[in-house]
């Protein structure tokens, strides 16, 4: 069984009787423990793609079955179930409250489910990105990379089936890109299915497939033939 | 997501925006508070005003001699002496056949002299009254007996002292002013064939509870005497200025006033109306005068108070809409991680809840307090100032705030909910 298939998905925006065609109808399958860039250049549709399939969006058309189900009638409140257990979030900009600690931060997920010892969890996921020192700072009170990873810990804290990273290295130098690609794939060394999305190839060549967008359409599917290792990461984490 | 962990959530949100907090809660605690406060004045001078006059009675009728305009002073405001007002007028009123709902009615002539004893001299106005003037006038005994009915028919050489006087005559040297004589200085101009310096001696036989003041006279400077003793020894006069009549409840005012017209004009051979030498005055219309015009100021003060409250509430506005963006986000990023669309309402609606009614408690302690420090400032300086907090005022005041927050609160709320968790996200 597929973790994610889409069948000629469609994403129309209407605006003012104005229709502008995002995805022309796109069909693609993920398994699990699969580690897929999306690619493509801005305005390709890369992004409306990831919101759809994580659920933080609809489509206008087509197929997109979740786990071998079809997720067309899915309830709103459902869909914010899914996110909260199946998906995990990395977004470029981070997305962190302010004002608010680490540790509470990487509860956040935590307080919409009904998980047991939610400091306990929220502890082993920053520990599983090295920030287990930075618990009670405030996020503005560290560095740029120690947020991205801050966000990765939340996005694991309530064990999802799969983590989106959308250009999660957009706003980062390429030491702290480099630590947080380290982590994504160790992450899915450990079995987690990681679905990233990006524009520029050095990053994508970190993971094992690459689905290339352009104007909406698939353009490619392929898998990377030389796959860049980060390991720089490896100093981080002890 | 239960509500303990809704509250905790709340909670912990509250304390990472301090700023916002305490100025949303100030808004509240303003309007809240402004609100209380100038009720409370408007009630405190309300009743300052109607308690000048309430202290009479509101049943009480006046009958003064001289003709007035409908609503002008009478005749000897202008100096004019009218004379016709008598005993035998007053025997008349007296009679139940005739005035069936009087229940009590005591004639006045009133001056100004000045009292002696030992050393002490005070200047101060008399009351020359009869036996029954404490069934008419609320009045109670802190010492001693008012005028009795014998005192009164003999004539006999008594006082009662209001409270002022008896302070300023017997405070000093202790004495117990009951059973003291004092000297009443005549006014010897009026009174033929006596000497300048006459004055009457008179038994001080009770003192008067302080009461304050009515119609902006203070009633405790005074001192009380028969009313013959007055007309003959100090005023050189023989009728009266005033009778006044208890009615024995304000339903029937009217109905007196009318009888007492019908009587006074048979007493008078008076036929027509534009002939009456005299006029009915009662307090109940007075209150009717004084209570229009409070009513009008409480009024125009709880127009100040709603724009107190706008004010406040303008001030919420504000505050929620500079936030309205980053709010917006966080719903965004809240919905990303997995709360639902009821998650995120309740969380709104108790945290404007949490804001609006920790800042409407604050702000009615707060107005409770300020308007009871004015009513002891009022108090300090001599005015009978009452201390009303309405029930009114209060759920006005709290039901107007929680309404502006929990509104402008949940703005945001709902303008999220609208939107998919991605739109939320990226809301500039």
């Amino acid at each position: 069984m597929n973790l994610i298939k889409v069948e000629n998905l469609k994403k129309d925006y209407i605006n003012e009787d104005v229709v502008t065609s995002v995805l022309h109808g796109v069909s693609f399958s993920i398994e699990q423990g699969e580690f897929v860039a999306i690619m493509g250049p801005s305005g390709s549709g890369k992004s409306t793609l990831m919101h759809i399939l994580s659920f933080l969006d609809r489509s206008t058309g087509g197929l997109y079955q979740f786990k071998g189900k079809d997720t067309k009638d899915f309830p709103d409140d459902y869909l914010a179930t899914l996110r909260n257990r199946e998906i995990g979030f990395v977004f470029q900009s981070f997305n962190l409250l302010s004002r608010t600690s680490v540790l509470d931060n990487v509860k956040l997920p935590l307080v919409y489910s009904d998980k047991k010892n939610q400091d306990q969890l929220a502890k082993k996921a920053l520990d599983a990105v090295g920030l287990s020192h930075r618990l009670e700072y405030y996020t503005n009170q560290i560095s740029g990379g120690e947020k991205q990873r801050v966000a990765i810990a939340r996005a694991l804290v309530c064990d999802p089936a799969v983590i989106f990273a959308d250009e999660p290295t957009g706003n980062l130098d390429s030491k702290s890109g480099n630590i947080v690609m380290e982590i994504l794939q160790r992450l899915n060394n450990e079995g987690r299915t990681i679905i990233l999305v990006t524009h520029e190839q050095d990053t994508a060549n970190h993971a094992k497939r690459i689905i290339r967008v352009k104007d909406g359409n698939i353009v490619a599917d392929e898998l990377v033939k030389t796959r860049t290792i980060a390991s720089d990461g490896k100093e981080l984490v002890k | 997501m239960n509500f303990f962990s809704t509250i905790k959530l709340v909670i912990r949100t509250l304390l990472a925006r301090k700023g916002r907090s305490f100025l949303t809660i100030l808004g509240i605690v303003i309007g809240v508070a402004g609100v209380i406060i100038i009720i409370a004045l408007g009630a405190g001078a309300q009743s300052l005003v109607l308690g000048q006059v309430t202290k009479l009675g509101s049943d009480l009728l006046s009958i003064q001699p001289g003709k007035s305009n409908e609503k002008g002073p009478p005749a000897q405001v202008f100096g004019v002496v009218v004379t016709t007002l008598n005993e035998q007028d007053e025997a008349a009123l007296q009679d139940s056949g005739r005035v069936p709902h009087a229940t009590a009615v005591a004639a006045m002539v009133r001056g100004r002299t000045s009292v002696t004893w030992g050393n002490k001299n005070v200047d101060t106005s008399f009351v020359g009254t009869e036996y029954t003037y404490p069934k008419v006038v609320k009045i109670t005994m802190q010492e001693g007996q008012f005028i009795d009915q014998a005192q009164d028919r003999a004539a006999a050489n008594v006082v009662v002292l209001g409270s002022a006087v008896a302070k300023e005559l017997f405070e000093d040297s202790g004495t117990d002013p009951i059973g003291q004589v004092i000297k009443v200085k005549a006014n010897a101009a009026k009174i033929k064939g006596q000497a300048e310096s006459a004055s009457v001696p008179l038994r001080v036989v009770g003192v008067i509870t302080p009461r304050g003041s009515a119609f902006f006279q203070d009633q405790d400077d005074q001192i009380f005497i028969p009313v013959i003793i007055a007309q003959q020894q100090l005023l050189g006069i023989h009728y009266f200025q005033a009778i006044m009549v208890k009615v024995d409840s304000s339903d029937n005012v009217s109905q007196t006033i009318l009888d007492v017209k019908t009587v006074i004009n048979q007493q008078h051979h008076i036929k027509r109306e534009a002939d009456e030498d005299f006029t009915i005055r009662n307090t109940a219309d007075a209150i009717n005068i004084l209570s229009t015009i409070t009513n009008a100021l409480s009024l125009f003060l709880t127009a100040m108070a709603a724009i107190s409250l706008l004010v406040g509430g303008i001030g919420i506005l504000n505050i929620m809409l500079v936030t309205v963006a980053e709010r917006t986000r966080e719903i965004g990023l809240r919905k990303a991680v997995g709360a639902s669309n009821a998650a995120v309402r309740n969380q709104f609606l108790l945290e404007a809840g949490t804001l609006t009614s920790l800042g409407g408690f604050i702000g009615i302690i707060l107005g409770i307090f300020v308007a009871y420090l004015i009513s002891l400032l009022m108090h300090a300086l001599g005015y009978d100032w009452a201390f009303v907090i309405s029930l009114t005022s209060i759920i006005l005041a709290i039901g107007v705030s929680i309404l502006t927050g929990v509104v402008f609160g949940l703005y945001p709320a709902f303008k999220a909910s609208k939107l998919s968790p991605i739109d939320a996200l990226r809301y500039e």
